[in-house]
């Protein structure tokens, strides 16, 4: 009987788990361009997003994930353009490495610090980026940017019409390796350590470990999820710009964060996908007011779910359990 | 039996407050020694210069003969002294096995690992073992925030116990703790300690736990230690009866 209670649950989530793969299997097959292209931003953006929820979770918020993201993006321009670099598979092994360099450095300065400090202080170092690429005009293309052209794969170029479906699907599969990553880092001891960090610093010390060394690692992987966000970012828009890294888009970041959830890794990525769609119908339907509808949208979840969106299966659970005691 | 802790001429001063005047002791491996004092007395001062969560004046720590001054409560910890506090430490949000594992991967230098799991079968078998020996076996999988306050208490000297030290300082362990349940965590910690032989120091206000418990008694007033000796003899003597006890 045990075993079968227990087994049950198992067995639905799987055939959730399974039902949602599946969905996103074909969304390329069933959907226009148009939600093909918003899913594929969605999903390397939630890339992002874990990066900075893996932080939350330590109490840290970084308001300069931007650097991270722009850092992915040029390392992408910077390597088409100088290194005729064209190969998918290494331009984003390029964009990832970019953001784990960039946050190894900075995380150095960074792991000292806690609360506002860290989160003025990841948004200055942003903005600092944000400068010099609008100052390097004759490397950086100034406020245009730079162009992303066309990828190969494996030395293949895409069959025309078919390089949004392609990305749409290195996408796809790199985020259930993210996932696969973020799932092994929550389990671990660093993700337990930050958790610990947000509880009880001095405990830390008095267990016999270093309370910067599960924040710096922390933030590297951090960087390193927000290069590869980045790159494949570029390379579905097929542009970077020095927006990139202003602070407005750090600031999209944390709301999205807040928006999905912090408790699971999945959260960033659900949270992803329906503020892209919420944010593109707003600016579809009303182009002048659609911060208002994005504002109202998180008034709401921050009322009903105020532990974000993935907490909907908690209050669903609740429901469901009221429905049936009644 | 060789000292593992010495103290010498070791003093702190918050301002105008002298808070540890000049101490010298000896602290002889395999000891339990109870530290007693009125509220304001340096005993908790003590405690915090010793592993290095507050810096001397002036003054030298030694531990295992080597001294120990000025390091951080990371290098004490490593070097084998752990603490437990009067308002226990501990991961709130999380549960007592994963408080203990947390520890565990303290000890074992693995906090910076983000890929192996934390509740792998032998930690979570070293975890399940301290936590069974300290009476928290049916309460492991519960956060802490759930916890009584003496299973707070005796979470927070599992976790200084898993780093398995040569020192364990107990910064009084039964307060907040029913009268009825503070004999029974102190026998669940001192039999535990019992199987590890640590040395022991603990600051206690209760007269029956020192009475108890303690092979030697220390008595702080003023920064000072004013009394060293058997516990009979220290509850004896008319001066720290006067100032310690309050009794005439």
């Amino acid at each position: 009987m045990m075993a079968g209670g227990a087994g049950t649950p198992r067995l639905g989530i799987v055939a959730i788990g399974v039902l949602i793969l599946l969905i996103f299997v074909a969304i390329p097959l069933f959907f226009s361009q148009w939600v093909v292209f918003l899913v594929t931003i969605a999903l390397a953006k939630a890339m992002v997003v874990l990066g900075v929820v893996l932080l939350l979770r330590g109490g840290l918020i970084s308001f300069g994930h931007g650097l991270y993201f722009a850092a992915g993006g040029y390392a992408v321009g910077f390597a088409m353009r100088f290194l005729q670099v064209q190969d998918l598979v290494l331009l984003v092994a390029l964009a990832m490495i970019a953001g784990t360099v960039m946050a190894a450095l900075l995380g150095l300065l960074l792991r000292r610090y806690r609360g506002i400090f860290f989160a003025m202080l990841s948004l200055a170092v942003s903005m600092i980026l944000y400068t010099l690429l609008l100052k390097f005009y004759s490397l950086t293309g100034g406020t245009d940017g730079m162009s992303i052209h066309a990828f190969t794969v494996f030395g293949v170029r895409p069959a025309a019409g078919t390089t949004r479906q392609v990305l749409y699907y290195a996408v796809f599969a790199l985020s259930l390796g993210v996932l696969y990553l973020g799932h092994r880092f929550a389990a671990s001891p660093l993700g337990y350590f930050m958790k610990a960090l947000r509880d009880n610093e001095i405990r830390i010390e008095y267990v016999g470990a270093s309370i910067a060394q599960p924040i710096y690692f922390s933030y590297v992987f951090s960087g390193a999820l927000g290069g590869l966000g980045g790159g494949l970012s570029a390379l579905s828009v097929g542009q970077i710009s020095p927006e990139a890294a202003y602070w407005t888009t750090s600031g999209d970041f944390v709301f999205v964060a807040i928006f999905g959830g912090a408790q699971s890794i999945f959260a960033p990525f659900l949270g992803s996908v329906v503020f892209e769609f919420v944010k593109n119908y707003s600016v579809k339907f009303s182009p002048d007011a659609w911060q208002m509808t994005l504002g109202a949208v998180l008034l709401l979840i921050i009322f009903f779910l105020p532990d974000g969106l993935w907490s909907f299966k908690d209050a669903a659970s609740r429901l469901w359990a009221r429905w049936r005691r009644s | 039996m060789a000292a593992i802790l010495e103290i010498r001429n070791l003093t702190k001063r918050f301002g105008m407050v002298l808070a540890v005047d000049n101490l010298v002791l000896e602290i002889a491996e395999g000891e339990t020694v109870g530290i007693i004092g009125t509220n304001g007395s340096g005993k908790t001062t003590f405690l915090n210069l010793v592993t290095g969560y507050i810096l001397p004046t002036v003054g030298t720590i030694r531990f295992e003969g080597v001294d120990i001054t000025g390091l951080s409560p990371k290098q004490v910890t490593t070097r084998g002294i752990a603490r437990s506090f009067q308002n226990p430490q501990l991961f709130t949000g999380l549960t007592a096995m994963e408080n203990t594992l947390i520890a565990i991967a303290g000890r074992a230098g693995q906090a910076w690992d983000g890929w192996q799991p934390l509740k792998r079968r032998v930690w979570r078998e070293e975890a399940a073992d301290i936590l069974d020996r300290l009476g928290l076996g049916d309460v492991a999988e519960q956060t802490v925030s759930s916890l009584s306050e003496g299973g707070r208490k005796l979470l927070d000297v599992a976790l200084s116990l898993v780093l398995r030290p040569s020192l364990l300082l107990m910064d009084e362990p039964t307060s907040g703790v029913s009268v009825k349940d503070k004999f029974d965590v102190m026998d669940r910690v001192l039999r535990a300690l019992d199987e590890t032989r640590v040395t022991t120091v603990f600051i206690e206000h209760d007269m029956e736990i020192i009475e108890r418990y303690a092979q030697r008694a220390l008595a702080f007033d003023g920064g000072r230690v004013i009394a060293d000796g058997t516990v009979d003899a220290i509850l004896a003597d008319p001066v720290v009866r006067e100032s310690v006890l309050g009794a005439a």
